[in-house]
């Protein structure tokens, strides 16, 4: 009992990003290593087709709480309900993928069952027989190893530090229901508003970003009506940010950006990279026109690789790069479109 | 309105930061009002200003704490309680939630409670959660909008940030709000509220002014900080006589090491 590891299928109106399934993978890997198994919990309107994907994705059977009141997302039904799925389970640990719903529910949960959380952690061992979690603080900065004895275990695990389990089609396990618990009042859901849309920063494989340098264009003109001069850089920031954002659809990536060019009103909070912003750790990320201050480095210094384009080769971005190109990035960028999509055939 | 907001004091995030003999420094490094909580101070003050009552800064941690206390009277919060006992040294998030519904019930009929979504030294982002979760109000977390508030009517409209966009919510007074940095910009001290501030005598509250007469054990235990490996990265300057060859030769390079 106390060796089977619990973990929460995160979702938006029934559709689960593949953090959830990263999730599964830790799950399945920390039940090998205790010889226990791997119990998924959905609360949703309707939670049986990500109960079959999460036993698809390796665990071993599924607790469904289907509520008409799970259809959209509010923390305090979820949190009722996932609490109560988890006392009757039973388990060393619960594992949700880190998203913007599940820090604030995983928390809630832990209150609910007086017990400890590890939010975002970055690597799960076993030791004497309990879960061991290291997860960064200061930014990164450091590490810390968080253990929870005697109690069950809630973590939350950050995206794409955990690799991605392939689903088996035919994989089947038992589904069993237990009803919601949705007597908490609540807020009320009113709607949504979207963001730009575009491929979500934390679970891209691939980051374009831009920083300060994108505005720094002197050959582009703005038109005669802006006057101001604060609107001038606004209006050639922007003009960069759309080589930013071709680079980026030439690669199928996200469109990042520091905190420099977020507060001075280039792009919108919801791209940026850093401390305040969000933490990322793509496959590649491409800082261009970003000098790499220290609180920029720790939203993305964990990057497989790490490519720079700058004017100035002292850029401290340039120390943590595997590649860099120094040069003017209004010239640089749309070369790299240009090769990036004949070179990948796009 | 009775308005609270919960701060933290915390390192500057300019700080070098490492371990020492298996305890974090931040060597001579300021500390100061955690950089979130600015505009957790700024929503609670603009809250008062639009709606009057008074706003109360709540801190947890040691004696020193009491400058982080002090900055958000300096722009304008008018009073401050700190926590501070022996028994919460180690406390984790759960003890400290435990600590802090517990002072916001002491603070009388509280219509707001509003935190930072982080502190950027423990970085967990759960603390405000917790604490609604304490209290039984609703929990709004990642606030980057307040769009109506209606004291009369006990009800608040938010739009929170979720991955997938804005989320449009509608909730009843008492709550929680946990803010992001999009919801304002936080003001600067102004010189009056600075020597006001240097005067103000701060209380401070023991576990048994909280009425938390055995402080419970934390759930969690820290057998160890590190400080990450070191990554040796060595930048390859690409090179060329075109800005057509220096990208080429870039793809080439990603391709041959996979990285795509």
């Amino acid at each position: 009992m106390a060796a089977n590891i619990l973990v929460y299928i995160d979702h938006f109106q029934g559709q689960a990003g593949q953090s959830s399934w990263e999730a599964v993978g830790a799950a399945r890997s920390l039940a090998q290593a205790l010889g226990g198994e791997v119990t998924a919990l959905v609360a949703a309107a309707d939670g049986s087709a990500l109960a079959a994907q999460a036993i698809q994705h390796g665990a071993d059977r599924a607790l469904v709480s289907d509520d008409p009141a799970l259809a959209e997302y509010r923390a305090e039904p979820y949190a009722s309900t996932v609490a109560k799925m988890a006392r009757h389970a039973g388990g060393s640990a619960l594992l949700f993928p880190t998203t913007g719903r599940t820090r604030e529910l995983a928390g809630m949960v832990a209150v609910d069952l007086e017990t400890g959380v590890t939010p975002d952690a970055i690597a799960l061992e076993v030791k004497d027989g309990s879960v061991l979690a290291t997860r960064p603080i200061y930014a990164g900065k450091l590490l810390t190893k968080e253990a929870c004895l005697g109690r069950l275990h809630v973590l939350t695990l950050r995206a794409r530090a955990f690799p991605k389990p392939e689903p088996s089609a035919g994989k089947s396990g038992p589904i069993e229901n237990v009803p919601a618990d949705v007597g908490a009042p609540a807020p009320e859901v009113l709607g949504y508003k979207a963001t730009g849309g575009g491929v979500s920063l934390t679970d891209a494989g691939v980051i374009v970003s831009g920083g300060r340098g994108v505005s720094n264009n002197p050959k582009l003109t703005p038109p005669a009506e802006i006057t101001d001069e604060k609107q001038k850089e606004v209006w050639r920031a922007q003009q960069g940010f759309v080589l930013v954002r071709d680079l980026a659809s030439a690669l199928g990536a996200a469109v990042g950006a520091s905190r420099a060019a977020v507060d001075a009103g280039y792009i919108p909070y919801a791209h940026q990279v850093g401390q305040t912003g969000k933490v990322v750790s793509p496959d590649l990320y491409i800082a261009c026109g970003i000098s790499g201050a220290i609180q920029h480095l720790a939203g993305m210094r964990t990057s497989k690789t790490i490519v720079a384009v700058n004017k100035d080769p002292e850029a401290p971005i340039f120390r943590v790069a595997r590649f860099g190109i120094v040069g003017d990035l209004f010239e640089v960028l749309p070369a790299l479109t240009k090769a990036f999509k004949a070179k990948l055939g796009k | 309105m009775n308005i609270v907001v919960c701060v933290k004091q915390t390192p500057d995030t300019a700080a070098t930061v490492t371990v020492q003999d298996g305890k974090v420094s931040w060597g001579d490094a300021p500390l100061v009002l955690n950089p979130w909580d600015e505009f957790a101070v700024e929503q609670a003050l603009r809250t008062k200003e639009a709606h009057g009552g008074k706003v109360t800064a709540v801190s947890l941690g040691a004696e020193g704490a009491k400058e982080a206390l002090k900055q958000a009277l300096a722009m304008g919060c008018d009073e401050a309680v700190l926590i501070s006992d022996p028994a919460f040294a180690s406390a984790d998030s759960l003890v400290v939630s435990a600590a802090l519904a517990a002072a916001i019930g002491k603070l009388g009929e509280v219509d707001l409670a509003f935190f930072g979504r982080q502190a950027v030294d423990s970085d967990t982002g759960v603390t405000g959660a917790q604490v609604a979760r304490r209290l039984g109000w609703p929990s709004l977390s990642l606030v980057a909008a307040v769009r109506a508030l209606d004291p009369g009517a006990k009800s608040i409209e938010v739009e929170r940030m979720l991955e997938e966009g804005r989320q449009e919510v509608r909730s009843r007074l008492p709550a929680v709000i946990s803010v992001t940095k999009e919801l304002n910009e936080p003001r600067y001290p102004s010189f009056m509220g600075i020597r006001k501030a240097s005067k103000a005598v701060i209380p401070v509250w023991s576990a048994a002014d909280l009425g938390m007469a055995a402080v419970p054990a934390p759930a969690l235990t820290w057998p160890e900080v590190i400080s990450p490996p070191k990554v040796d990265t060595q930048c390859e300057v690409i090179q060329g006589d075109t800005i057509e060859a220096i990208a080429d030769k870039l793809v080439t390079r990603l391709l041959e090491e996979k990285v795509l």
